[in-house]
C-alpha cells in the first residue's frame, strides 16, 4: 500500500505529510491575507448548546418536543480540525447548523474570539461558512461555475468587475480544479461528484471565511476519490489555518483527518479528546460499541458487539445516561443523574459515571440540570 | 478456503454483458462479465458508482428496467430442477424461480414493505403465493419463525412497517427472501442506508443463518473494507469489467490489479500510525467516453503505452498461474514485468496493521 500512485492533484500532494504529523502546522511560505493570527483562544466557541425542536405533528404529542442537541460544548480553533462523529440521529448535523447560525438556539451561547458573536446574516456568514453533504443538490443546475463563485465574490464585495474573474480562477487552483481557465466556464453537470463538492467548497472559502463548518462532506462521494476531498480540507488547515469542523459518521476517517474527536450520541457529547486517542483508547461505552461494530480488516476473527439495540427516540428520551438502556455497564445511577464529563487523560474526557472515580474528575457546569429537560 | 473450492457452482455468469440504450448510443454498463458462485460461498461485488455492479445483478435476476438490455453472456443456476441458462426462460418460469430459488434484497428494500398491511399479512401473502398447499395456521407459524429467525419477536407480526425502525425492516426484508429457502440470496448494498451497529448486527445474523440454511450470497457493495471481513471471495469491479476476482484474504493483503490496490489506499485505517494517503487520482470514468483501451489506465500510476490501446482480459497470474485468483491487468501477462508492490506473495507481506498497532 505504499506505493500508490501519484497524486495529479495539487492539494493531496501538498497535504502529504499534514495529517501524520498536526502538531506541526508551520505556515508555509505564502501567508494568505486571511490567515489568523497564532493564538490558543478559540475562534469560535460552544457552550452548552441546546436545542429541541417543537413536534408539529400528531395531536397526542402536541406540545412534544425533539431534544436534538442536549448541552455540548465544541471550540473549533484556527489550525485544527474538530471532528464530530455519531450514527444518524445524533445531533451532529444540528449541531453544524447551530454553530452557522442556520437556526436558532434554544438554550446556551456562541462566543466569537470569546466575545460576542456576530448576528445572524451577512456579517456572520462571511466569517463561518457551511459545507453541505450532496454536491449534486447544492450546487445551481442551471448556472456556470463562473455565476457559482462569482455569487458571494459580488455579494460580499470580495471583488468587482474585471477582478471577478481573475479572483474565481484563484478559487479553483486553491481547491485544486486546475487549469482554472478551464473549468471557469464548465456547469456543474460536466462536473464528477468530487469536482462538484471541491467547488462547493471554493464557494464557502470565496467569503474567506475563519470557519468551515463541513457537514458529512464525503459521504456521497465515490470511495477512491474522499481522501482527495479530506487532503483538501487537511490542506487547508494546515496553509490558510482554518478552523474546520468535520461532521461525519466515520470514526476512520475522523482519525485521518482531525486533531480532536467528538463523538455524539443521542444529542449529547458523549466522548471527547485527541483524535488518535479516542479512536486508539475509546473510554466511553458507546464509543466501544461504535468501534466494535465499524469494518475492520485487520480484526482477527469475528468482532464481538459490546451492546446492542438502536439509539432511542428523542422526543422522550432516557432520563439519566441516555446511553444507558443499551450500555452493557449500566448502574441504577447511570438510570437517574446525567453523567457530567470526566476527565479520563490529557485533555481527553468520557462522560460515563464508570469514570467518576478517575483522578482529575471534572464535572461540567450545567450538566446535572440538563439531565431534567 | 479449499472446501469451497471443490464445492459445486449453483450460478455461473459468463461472457454478460449489458448495454443502456441501442446503436452508438448505447452505454456499456457491464461488458463481458463472468463469475461463478459456489453453493455456501459469500462473493462480494465490489465496486463504485457506475462500476456496473448493480446492473449485473439486475441483469441476472432479470429485473433489468428499459432501456437496459442483456446483449450477450449467459447465466447458468443449478437449480432443484438440474441446470438453466436464467436467460433462455420464459417471464412465467422466471418469476417461479425468482425468490423461490433466487431471491434479492436491495437496498431501498426495508423502503418496499407496503406500508397499509401489517408485517405478519406481508409475509403470509409470499408463502400463500409460492407455496399453494400450505394451509393458514401453518403459514402463520412459518411467518413467526422467520421473523424469530432475523432476531425479531413474533408480536411484530402485528406491526405496520412504520412501527419499525430501518434495520427492523430490513431484517424483515430478509426474511421474506429466505422465506422459501432459496439456494442464492443476492443482496444489493443492503446495509448502506443503516447505522453501523445495525449494519453489524445484521451482518452477523446474516453469517448465522448461511451456516444453518446453506444458502450462496452474492454481497454487492461499495464498502471494501466490509467484503474482506465478510466475504470469501471478492470480485472488484470497474468500469463495467470485473478487474480482479481473488480469495478475500488474498485480494486484501496482495492486491494484484492497480484499481484494487489503489482502492484499498483508500480507506484510511482505525488503527497504527496516521500516514498520509492519496487514493486514486482523477475521477471516476464516464461510461458513455471510455478511455480506449484499459479503462484505467488514465488514473493508474503504472501505466504502460500498451494499456492505452489493449483491453486486458481478465486471466489467471502469469507468475502465480496455479492461485485461485485472477486479473485483468497487462502487467501481469507473459512478457511484462509487474511492480513489486503489485507482486507480493504471504511470505513477503509485512505484518499486519493491527500486529503494529498493539507492538507499539
Amino acid at each position: 500500500m505504499t506505493e500508490t500512485p501519484d497524486s495529479t492533484s495539487g492539494a493531496a500532494e501538498t497535504a502529504a505529510d499534514a495529517p501524520a504529523a498536526p502538531e506541526n502546522i508551520v505556515p508555509q511560505n505564502v501567508v494568505p491575507e486571511n490567515a489568523a493570527p497564532e493564538t490558543d483562544a478559540p475562534v469560535l466557541e460552544a457552550r452548552g448548546l441546546v436545542k429541541h425542536f417543537p413536534v408539529r405533528r400528531g395531536w397526542a404529542l402536541r406540545g412534544a418536543y425533539v431534544h436534538a442537541v442536549e448541552d455540548v460544548n465544541v471550540s473549533l480553533h484556527s489550525g485544527k480540525v474538530v471532528a464530530v462523529v455519531g450514527e444518524s440521529g445524533s445531533g451532529k448535523s444540528t449541531l453544524a447548523r447551530l454553530l452557522a447560525q442556520r437556526t436558532s438556539l434554544t438554550g446556551g451561547e456562541l462566543l466569537w474570539h470569546g466575545g460576542r458573536v456576530p448576528k445572524a446574516g451577512r456579517a456572520y456568514s462571511s466569517e463561518v461558512q457551511l459545507v453541505l453533504q450532496d454536491p449534486f443538490a447544492s450546487l445551481n443546475p442551471v448556472h456556470g461555475l463562473r455565476y457559482i463563485l462569482g455569487r458571494p465574490l459580488k455579494i460580499h464585495g470580495t471583488a468587482d468587475g474585471a477582478s471577478t474573474d481573475e479572483a474565481i480562477k484563484s478559487l479553483l487552483e486553491r481547491v485544486a480544479l486546475t487549469p482554472s481557465d478551464q473549468f471557469i466556464e464548465k456547469m456543474p453537470h460536466e462536473l464528477s461528484g468530487g469536482q462538484r463538492q471541491r467547488v462547493a467548497i471554493a464557494r464557502a472559502l470565496a467569503v474567506r471565511p475563519k470557519v468551515l463548518l463541513a457537514d458529512e462532506p464525503v459521504s456521497m462521494l465515490d470511495v477512491s476519490i474522499r481522501l482527495g476531498v479530506l487532503n483538501l480540507l487537511a490542506d487547508l488547515r494546515d496553509r490558510e489555518r482554518l478552523a474546520i469542523l468535520y461532521v461525519t459518521h466515520d470514526l476512520a476517517s475522523a482519525r485521518y483527518l482531525a486533531d480532536t474527536i467528538t463523538v455524539m450520541y443521542a444529542g449529547r457529547v458523549v466522548e471527547s479528546g485527541p483524535a488518535v486517542t479516542v479512536a486508539d483508547s475509546a473510554q466511553h461505552p458507546y464509543t466501544q460499541l461504535l468501534l466494535s461494530a465499524v469494518p475492520d480488516p485487520d480484526r482477527d476473527g469475528a468482532p464481538r458487539l459490546t451492546g446492542a439495540g438502536s439509539p432511542p427516540s428523542l422526543i422522550h428520551p432516557p432520563a439519566g445516561c441516555r446511553f444507558h438502556p443499551r450500555c452493557p455497564f449500566a448502574m441504577a445511577k447511570c438510570k437517574v443523574q446525567t453523567p457530567p464529563a470526566f476527565a479520563v487523560g490529557d485533555g481527553h474526557t468520557s462522560s460515563c459515571w464508570l469514570h467518576e472515580n478517575d483522578q482529575n474528575a471534572q464535572a461540567s457546569p450545567a450538566a446535572d440540570t440538563a439531565g431534567a429537560a | 478456503m479449499n472446501a469451497l473450492e471443490l464445492s459445486d457452482p449453483v450460478l455461473e455468469i459468463s461472457g454478460l454483458s449489458v448495454d443502456y440504450g441501442f446503436g452508438p448510443e448505447a452505454v456499456h454498463a457491464v461488458a463481458g462479465a463472468s463469475l461463478t458462485l459456489r453453493s455456501g460461498e459469500v462473493l462480494g461485488l465490489a465496486g463504485e458508482s457506475g462500476s456496473g455492479k448493480s446492473t449485473l445483478a439486475y441483469a441476472v435476476t432479470r429485473l433489468l428496467r428499459d432501456p437496459g438490455v442483456i446483449t450477450s453472456g449467459s447465466a447458468i443456476f443449478h437449480g432443484k430442477d438440474g441446470e438453466q441458462d436464467l436467460f433462455d426462460l420464459d417471464e412465467e418460469d422466471m418469476r417461479e424461480l425468482r425468490w423461490s430459488q433466487i431471491s434479492v434484497v436491495f437496498q431501498s428494500a426495508m423502503n418496499s414493505l407496503n406500508p397499509v398491511f401489517t408485517i405478519g399479512v406481508q409475509l403470509t401473502d409470499v408463502l400463500r403465493a409460492h407455496n399453494k398447499g400450505m394451509g393458514r395456521g401453518e403459514r402463520k407459524r412459518r411467518a413467526a419463525e422467520l421473523l424469530d429467525m432475523v432476531g425479531i419477536t413474533a408480536d411484530r407480526l402485528r406491526s405496520y412497517p412504520h412501527e419499525l425502525s430501518g434495520g427492523m425492516r430490513q431484517r424483515v426484508m430478509i426474511a421474506m427472501a429466505l422465506a422459501l429457502e432459496p439456494r442464492v440470496l443476492i443482496m444489493d448494498e443492503p446495509t448502506t442506508a443503516l447505522d453501523v451497529v445495525t449494519q453489524r448486527e445484521i451482518l452477523q445474523e446474516l453469517g448465522e443463518l448461511r451456516e444453518r440454511l446453506g444458502f450462496a450470497v452474492l454481497f454487492i457493495t461499495h464498502d471494501l473494507s466490509l467484503l474482506v471481513e465478510l466475504a470469501d471471495t471478492i470480485a472488484v469491479m470497474y468500469a463495467g469489467r470485473i478487474v480482479e476476482h481473488a480469495p478475500a484474504e488474498q485480494l486484501f493483503r496482495n492486491p494484484r490489479h492497480p484499481y484494487t490496490e489503489g482502492l484499498l489506499g483508500s480507506f484510511p485505517a482505525l488503527h497504527g500510525e496516521r500516514k498520509a494517503m492519496t487514493g486514486i487520482p482523477g475521477s471516476p470514468p464516464d461510461l458513455r467516453q471510455l478511455p480506449p483501451g484499459c479503462p484505467f489506465h488514465v488514473r493508474c500510476g503504472y501505466a504502460l503505452d500498451v494499456c492505452s490501446t489493449q483491453v486486458p482480459e481478465l486471466l489467471p497470474i502469469h507468475w502465480e498461474p496455479t492461485e485461485p485468483r485472477r486479473a485483468a491487468c497487462l502487467l501481469h501477462t507473459d512478457g511484462f514485468e509487474a511492480p513489486e508492490s503489485l507482486k507480493k506473495t504471504p511470505e513477503t507481506t509485512a505484518p499486519r496493521a493491527a500486529e503494529i498497532g498493539s507492538a507499539l
